[in-house]
């Protein structure tokens, strides 16, 4: 049984980054009709930020979990405006490309500079309030070891997809951005500055990848290729929930990792595909996602 | 607000140009839609473009809002030159639009609909004013604004931009596919809007509906402004109307 809990937990942690790069992939997807294959770079990125951080400026992981997303996102910004832009109105295909070759070029220099293996980035170990040394350690539930920053990373997560939906779905700036993701034009004739809202909105997509980067880098050490391993799983995800839906991509996000992490647990060998598997079905039986709108 | 009303009587009496177009061409991509139109709308007034399909009478209104992307000769609104401002900047000085297809997004309910037009200055309808104008709304704001009938959503594109403070509104073909009893209604809110000092410029293919509600008209067609005359000549001009329009 403890093998089992061991792997859900895995399963969560993974769902958590799933989650919060689908969320940004399809708030980015609604918004620019861009295919964002930078996303796994910018993740990469944020999670090098926060190396910088700490290790050039002495500045710690939760200062990194503010600063990492507004670097990452105005770089994502200068992106759009220097780039992306001009791929309005065009067919899906050129803005995958471009972003794929942005992605090539990123994770290339980081590359260059880094080397293909992991660099250590330590779990924080303050506030330091009587037995907890930060996010260091665990605690024993009974049913199974906790070890907290594993909690820690899949609350935050969830937290912080929720209060993204929240954002979206319920909020006036929310609405601006449903009715320019369905009628661009008519909201501009009402006086809002779509351009500067596509590139807030791409900014807002790339900060939570650059969020989900710095979440990993203790778990996952900071690598150039950590974004290009995940990115693959997170289209099919993304697949699988259909681009248009922000509650779809959270729920898919987890769900999709708990699955893998059963899979684990109860047909190991599978563990590596069964997304994928997942993936041929929904198309099979419905190809724009189980939650999504016909692109 | 009387300030206002002072104001813009003021300027009904001087008859101020609120809006000018001058030799207005527009292009959609390579296809040439306009061809140097020309007109003007005065303060208070309710303005009717008339004419065929195709004509060119909506390319006129969006080239105003700043829509068309390739567009020449000059817009004057309030002595401001629009010609190439971007359409968010000339919302901003205080035109409202209210397209052809209505626009009320399907994944916005009603009250986010009727809410999502900024204000963009003082002076517009308060949401209790709107709802005295049109009481449906009111019981259906947590719809979905495309669950709405055909002529409740027609209400709330004309409503959601009568918060906006615009004093200068822009409805494209608003009775197009209602019923009688709507039109009707639509018919009572304009002239409601009139008394109340806005300057409406109004698209229409149904031109008994117009005659019930405009000051002056202008035939469009093939692109160009042909025809011009105010409501007051409408007995003496039927003739030439029928032939332009083909009824």
């Amino acid at each position: 049984m403890q093998a089992l809990y061991a792997q859900l937990l895995v399963g969560l942690i993974n769902g958590s980054f799933y989650a919060l790069l689908s969320l940004g992939l399809a708030v980015i997807f609604g918004m620019l009709n861009i295919i964002n294959f930078a996303h796994g770079a910018l993740y990469m990125m944020g999670a090098f930020c926060a190396y910088f951080l700490l290790n050039l400026a002495g500045i710690g992981y939760w200062w990194a979990l503010i600063i990492a997303p507004i670097v990452v996102g105005i770089f994502g910004m200068i992106l759009e405006r220097t780039m992306l832009q001009w791929l309005a109105g065009l067919d899906h295909l050129y803005g995958l490309l471009l972003t794929f070759g942005i992605a090539l070029i990123v994770q290339g220099v980081f590359q260059n500079y880094f080397g293909s293996s992991g660099l250590p980035y330590a779990i924080p170990d303050y506030p330091q309030i009587g037995d907890w040394r930060g996010l260091q350690g665990g605690i024993n539930l009974g049913f199974m070891f906790l070890p907290i920053y594993r909690g820690w990373v899949v609350i935050f997560s969830l937290v912080v997809c929720l209060a993204t939906w929240f954002l979206i779905e319920k909020t006036q700036l929310g609405a601006y951005l449903r009715a320019a993701t369905e009628n661009p034009t008519l909201v501009r004739a009402f006086g809002i500055n779509v351009p500067r809202m596509i590139t807030l909105t791409y900014g807002l997509g790339v900060g939570l990848a650059a969020l989900a980067g710095v979440l990993s880098a203790p778990i996952n050490q900071v690598r150039p290729l950590m974004g290009a391993d995940l990115i693959i799983v997170v289209f099919a995800v993304v697949v699988i929930g259909g681009m248009g839906s922000i509650m779809g991509s959270i729920i898919t996000g987890f769900a999709l990792g708990v699955i893998e992490g059963l899979t684990k647990y109860f047909y190991p060998e599978a563990s590596n595909t069964v997304v994928f598997v997942l993936m041929v079905l929904v198309l099979l039986v419905k190809p724009t996602g189980l939650t999504g709108r016909a692109a | 607000m009387p300030d206002l009303k002072m104001a813009e009587a003021t300027a009904k009496s001087a008859g101020a140009e609120v809006l000018s177009v001058s030799e207005l061409q527009a292009w959609y991509g390579e296809s040439h839609i306009l061809h140097g139109v020309n007109f003007n709308v005065k303060a208070g007034e309710v303005v009717t473009l008339l004419g065929r399909n195709g004509a060119g009478k909506t390319t006129t209104l969006k080239s105003v809002m700043g829509i068309i992307g390739k567009r020449t000769g000059s817009i004057r609104f309030n002595g401001q030159d629009i010609t190439r401002a971007s359409s968010d900047r000339i919302a901003r000085q205080g035109i409202a639009f209210c397209p052809e297809e209505r626009g009320i997004f399907a994944s916005l309910d009603v009250r986010e609909n009727l809410l999502l037009p900024p204000v963009v200055r003082s002076g517009g309808l308060s949401l209790d004013q709107i709802f005295e104008l049109f009481p449906n709304l009111k019981e259906r704001l947590n719809s979905q604004g495309t669950k709405l009938s055909g002529g409740e959503q027609q209400m709330l594109a004309i409503a959601r931009i009568l918060r906006t403070g615009a004093r200068f509104l822009m409805l494209d073909e608003p009775t197009e596919g209602l019923a009688p009893v709507i039109i009707q209604q639509i018919g009572h809110t304009i002239a409601r809007l009139k008394s109340e000092g806005f300057t409406i410029l109004l698209v229409e293919q149904n031109f008994r509906f117009a005659s019930t509600v405009a000051d002056r008209y202008y035939i469009v067609e093939h692109g160009k402004v042909i025809d011009g005359f105010a409501n007051s000549e409408l007995s003496a001009n039927m003739d030439k109307l029928h032939t332009y329009l083909g009824v």
